[in-house]
Order: structure tokens, then sequence, then C-alpha cells
């Protein structure tokens, strides 16, 4: 069954519509009515075997989940970047509860050497690494993190903690958001949540992930397995720890939930898990991004933006799928 | 050749993590130096004090920890000598005549000695301080409890915060002091010390007097506490934002 509406094809498909429910299904071709028409036309072999692959939008992103994903963006480079403005104050991690100045497990320290240059020294667990120019010293200027990578880009710890617990404030309230429409909604449970089959799968998936081949057709409509993880683990795991060790980070919370500091290990453990936490929020920032440009940039914005993503049928999948 | 490749995957590096930055910051920078945009960022610290107010019981206590946890080396920050003429006279008579007067907003006001204010019951806490810079430091304080002057003072009904003027000034000639609100006063860990780790309070960690509110970061950790005034408003004081470091742009709320 096929009708034309302005140059879109709506199908009616049971059972790919149970597998991604809420998700309107529409196949757009790239030609004019009058041709679409023909193209469509099941009872005619010859056309079929003439025409481009088809083009399926569906409907991918909500509006509250895409404005949510955008309100991320800003908060997140500030907060990592005005985090660095703060860690630069005392550029050192430690365990337990004290800094012990002797012994840290980690410090970025701009050193003068021998003849007189200075040298930026990253101390990981007693390894020095001389990271001159970006780490410890840069620009000329004695710092841990370089200028271009804080906010604001001159020392500024008033500053930087003012864009630091501000944005938090706007990524926590924004998180609940998210959490409260997911949960609702059943994004959470739909298109989040792992499947038996997906798990089964997921060496498969891993193996494709390494070749950089990507879900294509149908499959690319709903999240792969390590999608879904990647966002079950940030969402679930990294940004409660992020919130949680910022929080044991301060004395008042310490006081009303002093178990914050039990699990934790200390002030300063729960500063060093701040700073881990932090880097997989980077780590995953840069395979996000990456996924999101080796698998059609422009599709993957737009779908974020409009909410709408195409995804193209191969000649053969297409033909049995309508 | 290997070299100039490392060289080379760094500068791409810088590049690419760079280019967010570049076009990014100087508006962020900008946007620090206006007034309009910080006005709208420290609402936060007003969010933050409600909220932490509200989720914390009132006389919740700091955790105390044992001996063996004190730091070897409490590191001093901030001024570690006012270097005045008249407190190098207080420190070569040994703060014999060192007063620290309880006044403004209060119904009696009274200066107390040190001998005088080690009369009063002591309390003794290992606790730990906080920096605003990161660092953290365990030390064992002794002190008397502010909140036995307050109720010796009596507070009238409208005094709101309490602010320590401190006898330190920076290279500027900016006389350093700090507030608090009143109801911390009396909470049982806010103290004025006059012992760090079992010896007299030494000039680098604010002898003879400093406050102890162990609930919020260094910075409001006044030193070389001479007055303690009950105001209704901070603004009129210094820069009006209620501390030296306040007015340097740090919160007045430091529970975070």
């Amino acid at each position: 069954m096929v009708s034309v509406k302005n140059q879109r094809t709506k199908i009616d498909r049971g059972e790919e519509a149970e597998q991604v429910p809420g998700l309107a299904k529409v196949v757009e071709t790239p030609f004019k009515e009058s041709q679409a028409l023909t193209v469509n036309q099941p009872d005619d072999p010859t056309a079929r075997s003439a025409s481009p692959p088809l083009r399926e939008r569906v409907y991918r992103h909500r509006l509250p989940v895409r404005i949510s994903h955008w309100l991320n963006v800003p908060c997140l480079f500030i907060l990592i970047m005005s985090g660095f403005q703060i860690f630069n104050a005392h550029p050192a991690l430690y365990w337990g509860d004290r800094s012990d100045r002797d012994q840290p497990l980690l410090s970025i320290r701009p050193i003068r050497v021998e003849n007189g240059e200075m040298r930026g020294v990253t101390t990981i667990l007693g390894y020095k690494f001389d990271t001159t120019g970006v780490l410890g010293y840069s620009d000329a200027s004695r710092r841990a993190f370089p200028a271009w990578a804080t906010i604001p880009s001159a020392k500024s710890l008033a500053m930087g903690r003012q864009w630091h617990l501000f944005f938090a404030w706007l990524l926590v309230i924004n998180g609940l958001f998210f959490a409260t429409y997911s949960l609702i909604s059943r994004h959470a449970s739909r298109d989040l949540a792992p499947t038996g089959k997906d798990l089964r799968g997921i060496g498969q998936a891993i193996k494709n992930h390494i070749a950089l081949r990507h879900p294509k057709g149908a499959e690319a409509k709903r999240y792969n397995v390590l999608q879904k993880l990647a966002y079950i683990l940030i969402l679930c795991v990294v940004a409660p720890l992020m919130i949680l060790t910022g929080l044991a980070m301060s004395p008042t919370i310490d006081t009303a939930f002093p178990w914050l500091l039990m699990i934790f290990g200390g002030r300063q453990a729960a500063r060093m898990v701040h700073f881990i936490a932090c880097f997989s929020f980077v780590g995953f920032i840069v395979v996000h991004v990456a996924e999101v440009i080796l698998t059609g940039f422009y599709n993957n914005i737009r779908s974020m933006v409009t909410g709408w993503f195409v995804v193209k049928h191969e000649h053969e999948g297409s033909s049995h799928e309508i | 050749m290997k070299y100039d490749r490392v060289i080379e995957r760094r500068q791409f590096l810088k590049g690419t993590l760079g280019a967010v930055s570049l076009i990014a910051l100087p508006g962020c920078d900008n946007l620090s130096q206006g007034t309009w945009f910080p006005s709208i960022l420290s609402k936060a610290e007003k969010l933050t004090e409600g909220v932490q107010r509200a989720i914390t019981p009132t006389n919740a206590l700091a955790k105390e920890y044992g001996e063996g946890d004190i730091s070897k080396v409490f590191p001093a920050n901030g001024s570690t000598d006012p270097g005045t003429a008249d407190y190098a006279g207080h420190v070569a008579k040994n703060f014999s005549e060192w007063m620290v007067e309880v006044g403004g907003l209060v119904q009696t006001p009274v200066s107390w000695s040190l001998a005088a204010l080690k009369e009063f019951p002591a309390r003794t806490q290992i606790t730990r301080h906080d920096c605003v810079e990161g660092w953290s430091a365990i030390g064992k304080w002794t002190g008397v409890p502010l909140g036995d002057l307050m109720r010796k003072v009596v507070p009238l009904s409208n005094a709101k915060f309490a602010v320590f003027h401190c006898a330190d000034v920076d290279e500027e000639g900016v006389r350093y002091y700090e507030s608090m609100a009143l109801v911390d006063c009396y909470h049982p860990q806010t103290i004025l010390a006059y012992e760090l780790n079992g010896a007299p309070l030494d000039v680098p960690h604010g002898a003879p007097i400093r406050l102890r509110f162990e609930r919020q970061l260094g910075y409001k950790q006044a030193k070389y506490v001479m007055r303690i005034e009950l105001v209704e408003t901070l603004s009129g004081i210094a820069g009006g934002k209620g501390g030296y470091w306040e007015d340097e742009g740090y919160e007045w709320y430091a529970g975070i």
C-alpha cells in the first residue's frame, strides 16, 4: 500500500514500526512525484531495477532529547575548561584525605633545568614526563594546563570557580530533566537499554567498530549495542560519579553526608576521582564526535537539530521490506 | 625524524583541541571581564547556599580525625605575617596585651584578653582544612567556642552577620577581614583557636587568635582576629562583599 504526499511516501510496515515505536515512518525518494510513483510501484519489476536506494526518513530524536543534548555541549566544554583553571591553582592529585605535598600521585610542575631554561614536567606515580609547551610550562608561563585550555584563559581561580559552579548547576538541572523525561517517555527502556539480542551481538559489534563498519539500513535506525553501553556508562556511572565527587569536595556537604568521604576514601581521593571522571568525559566526547563524523556528519547533526534522520536502504533490502 | 613527527602530532593535537577554545575562549574572556555576566554566574552562589543550608542539619559536625591523621606539615597560606609595627610589638610581648573585642549590634560589648579567652571551657578538634586551591591539611585546633562568647554579648535581633577584623594588611594597605552568618557562629565547631597541634598558634598560622569555621573553605578562617563586629548588612564595609577574598571575586558562601 503506497500513498504519495508531497514527494514523501508513507508506508505501513507493522513489524518494523513495533521495533522503534513512536518513530514516524516516512520514505523519501530523490525523484519528483510522478517518477516516485513509478519507482515505488511494486508490480513493475523494470522500474525497481532502475531505481536508486530508497531514502527513509525517521524521526529519531524527540525535542526534549535534542534540547538536553545541545545544552550539554556548552556545559561540558565550560565545566572541563574551568575545571582545568581550578586544577591549576594546585596542580597535584593525592589519595586519602590529606594532600601530603611530598607524595602526590600526579603533579604538573614548571621546573628550572640546569641551563636555566624552564620545562614543564608531569609526574605520574613517580614517572616524569617532559610536557613543556602543553603541561607545566606553556607560552612562557608557569601553568599546569595551558591558556587555550582554561576558562578564563588568564589565571583566575575566583572566575574559574564562578563559571564552574554555575554550569555545574545547569548540567545537573539538565540531567535531572533528561532523566525524568527518559523514564516517563520510556526513552530509557526503549532506546537506551540493550536487549538480550544486542548483548549477544556484542562481539560482532566490537569487530565492526574496529573495522569502522557501521550499521546500515534498518539497523541504523536504532542505537547499536556499543553506543547504548557507552551512553549508559556515561549517564549512569560517570556523570553520577562526577556529581558525587564534586559534592564530596564540599566541606558543608561532607557534614551532611559523611558517607561520601567514606565511599571515595577521603576528600583528596574524591578530587582525584573527579579528575578521572573528567577525562572519561573527554574520552567519550572524542569518540562520540568521531562516530558522528564517520557515520554521516550532516545526517547526524540534522537529526540532532530537527529530529529527522535519513536511512538509505540498499535495493534488495528495501524492495522486500516494502 | 621521529622527534619531528612527535612535534607535528603534538601541534596537530594542540590545533584540534584548541580550535574550539580559539573560537569560544575570547568570548568567555570578554564575558568574564564585563559585569553583567559575572552577576548572572554569581546567582549560582545563592542557589548553592540555599540548597546546602536546606539539606545540612544546623549542627551537623565536620568529621573529626584521630591524632595519627594530622598532617606533618600544615601549610600556611595567604598572609603569613601581618608585618606591622603594632603587630611586631604584640609578638615581642608574647601577645599578653592582645584583646579581642566583640561589639556592634550586641547588648553588652565585651573585650577579652588572650588569658581571659583561655579561661572559657576549651574545645579541641582534629579537623580537615580545605583550601579553595584544592589541597587539604589536617590539624588539631584548641580554642573557645564562639557561641559561648555570643551568649555573653547577646546579639540584638537585627544582627545578621559577624565581621572579623584582622591585624594583617596586604602590600597595597588593604586590611584583611572576613564575615559569617550569625547562625554559623553558634555551630559547636566554630571556635576562636589559640592552639594548633598542642602548641600556641605561631605567627604564620594566625597568632594569637584565628577563626575555625569548619564547614567552609580555608579563606574564611580569618587569622590575627582583633575585633568581631555584629552587623545587619555587609555593604559599606571595605569592598562590601563581606571579606578580603570576596572583594577579590571569591564567593562569600564558601561551602563548596
